[in-house]
């Protein structure tokens, strides 16, 4: 079974592709969340067209995105020159920008779940809450957020599974570089590429096999405790 | 105090509300679509009115005059809804302080009060996903009384229940009305838990309360039938228990004058004073005391005023001593008896249709309302 023993750029790649898929899902979970609240119960001119800009990446080719956000935050694009001048931070061909690909490409697929999370919220409990004196605010975490965690739960395991995978931005953006950008999904077409790569390529397969698997089990096991909890019923 | 004069309109519904409660329950009686609910929502400050003014104890929640249009968080008003609305994630307990962790309300009213009173301390724990609907509504009761109101607000609490269940929580509503403190404004289409409960009733009919009073004096009015429901159409007697016939399982209540009236089951101890709903249909008149008869109540009276409707039936406002009972009979019967305004009669009631759950316990402020009702008619 020595074939299955992985090689140190391996290791590399999944801690890398754990990193970016975790730091991905950490700055687009709230925004997700956000955006989800806001076209489930706001009500605003050019709803259908920011409801369009979020699903984007979901329809668009992948290496348009990639391509779109190299030009926005490439060291010479408007976003990429202004944070680089004002905080001394680039995006271009490192992990980083792995992670804002993956993130982008993830956003529409957790937005959904969550959307719907939310509108299935009955706003006659907000009214109930605001009779009892609390603020919108306190509503929003303590009655509304609570409810919809089985959707957001959902929409992260989708997020996460998406940004463990994402090809197609990624290469485009920051490139196929050992180490800063190459996660799993490069790695194992970097192996199909080399004449020599055939096991290098089953054991990627394995891993990405062995860690979605594990994360789906684990979402399943969480979401049937948030359900119950939140369905009333006692534990 | 509750005093309500607004005009406002849903849609294409419009609303007209003008009444005054007096401290206790005021209830809002209607049938289903008449506009309870579009009332009780703006006074709670979900739905604004077009116009007018909303005042609970002098403290103004709305006045398009003046400008003021409390938020639902700013107004205090204890809403206890038809659905209960409980917290499904939180637990009994977090439900019925949620006013004070989430809400920064205080109020001085312990909550170990608020549990006994309505006997619910065994669920504290529990989750609201698996409590009866019975029990669900106690919670949100409790949980609107810990919410430091100055106004309790029970939109058809006890509507979605089955008559058991109602039996159930209709004695914790009883000592509610002593014990909460505040005015009550309770919202219902049923003529039995209005008229058991309330100090002041409030009638609507298509969007307009038609007429408010004192409980009693508005039930004896016989002008409202089409808006009460003729099957509902009642008066009530208020009495003090003067003796309890064990052997039979009768008690009689004295309804002034010397006369009473006998009543089976009631659970009611000696020198307690009650209330007893008596419904038109169930009245019958007699010109002389009748011998030879069931009927163990034939209480002298006269008769008042008698409705001019068309159709078979007709309805008569007798007065029983100083309070009034309203008899259901057909024209014909009114024809023969050659029944009038003045007229001696004898009101025969049938214990046995004045059941327990017509009756309930009178508090003094009923029995004060009752008695200046009378000297107003």
């Amino acid at each position: 079974m020595a074939f299955l023993q992985l090689q140190p750029q391996e290791w590399q790649a999944l801690i890398l592709t754990l990193k970016v898929a975790l730091v991905a899902l950490a700055f687009a979970l709230p925004l997700a969340i956000l955006a989800a609240y806001g076209l489930a119960r706001w009500r605003f001119p050019g709803h259908g067209v920011v409801n369009a800009l979020i699903h984007m990446p979901l329809v668009l080719p992948p290496v348009v995105t990639g391509y779109i956000l190299l030009i926005l935050f490439g060291r010479s694009g408007p976003i990429g020159r202004f944070l680089w001048d004002t905080f001394g931070i680039s995006f271009a061909f490192n992990w980083m920008g792995a992670a804002i690909a993956a993130g982008v490409m993830a956003f529409p697929l957790m937005v959904r779940p969550i959307r719907l999370a939310f509108e299935a919220v009955d706003p006659k409990l907000e009214e109930a809450a605001s009779s009892l004196g609390a603020h919108r605010l306190v509503t929003f975490v303590v009655v509304t957020l609570p409810l919809t965690f089985p959707g957001i739960l959902g929409g992260a395991i989708l997020g996460f599974a998406k940004a463990m995978g994402e090809f197609g931005a990624t290469i485009t953006f920051v490139s196929n570089i050992p180490g800063e950008t190459r996660t799993l999904s490069l790695a194992l077409y970097t192996a199909t590429q080399s004449p020599s790569g055939d096991l290098a390529a089953f054991r990627l397969t394995l891993i990405a096999a062995i860690v979605a698997f594990g994360a789906l089990i684990a979402s399943e096991v969480w979401a049937r405790r948030l359900r119950k909890r939140i369905g009333g019923v006692d534990d | 105090m509750i005093d309500v004069d607004i005009t406002g309109h849903v849609g294409t519904f419009k609303v007209k509300a003008n009444f005054v409660g007096s401290s206790g329950v005021t209830s809002l009686f209607g049938q289903s679509g008449a506009g309870k609910s579009t009332i009780t929502n703006m006074i709670a400050g979900l739905l604004r009115p077009d116009r007018g003014r909303i005042a609970v104890d002098g403290e103004v929640l709305f006045d398009s005059q003046k400008g003021i249009d409390l938020s639902v968080r700013k107004r205090r008003v204890g809403h206890v809804f038809q659905d209960a609305r409980l917290f499904p994630h939180l637990s009994v307990k977090a439900n019925l302080t949620f006013a004070r962790w989430a809400g920064g309300r205080a109020d001085s009213r312990p909550v170990s009060e608020v549990v006994e009173l309505l006997g619910i301390g065994s669920l504290l724990d529990r989750r609201p996903g698996n409590l009866s609907g019975g029990e669900r509504q106690r919670v949100a009761i409790g949980r609107a009384l810990l919410s430091g109101p100055r106004l309790l607000l029970m939109d058809e609490p006890l509507a979605s229940l089955d008559q058991g269940r109602k039996a159930d929580i209709l004695p914790y509503l009883d000592r509610l009305r002593t014990e909460a403190g505040i005015p009550i404004l309770y919202v219902s289409h049923a003529m039995e838990e209005v008229a058991r409960l309330s100090q002041t009733l409030v009638i609507v009919s298509k969007g307009e309360t038609i007429a408010h009073g004192p409980v009693a004096d508005v039930l004896s009015r016989v002008d409202l039938g089409r808006a009460t429901g003729r099957h509902e159409a009642s008066a009530l007697l208020e009495g003090r228990v003067v003796r309890i016939d064990q052997e039979w399982g009768l008690s009689h209540v004295e309804i002034g004058d010397g006369q009473s009236v006998q009543v089976p089951g009631l659970d009611a101890a000696l020198g307690e004073a009650i209330r007893l709903r008596i419904r038109a249909r169930d009245v019958a008149v007699a010109l002389q005391k009748p011998e030879g008869i069931s009927i163990r109540n034939a209480i002298a009276g006269e008769v008042k005023s008698i409705s001019d409707e068309a159709g078979p039936y007709t309805e008569i406002l007798c007065s029983a001593g100083s309070q009034n009972v309203r008899a259901r009979l057909t024209r014909a019967s009114v024809a023969q008896l050659a029944l009038q305004p003045g007229k001696q009669i004898y009101l025969l009631i049938k214990s046995v249709a004045i059941d327990r759950r017509q009756s309930a316990p009178a508090s003094g402020l009923a029995n004060d309302d009752a008695v200046s009702a009378q000297t107003l008619v």
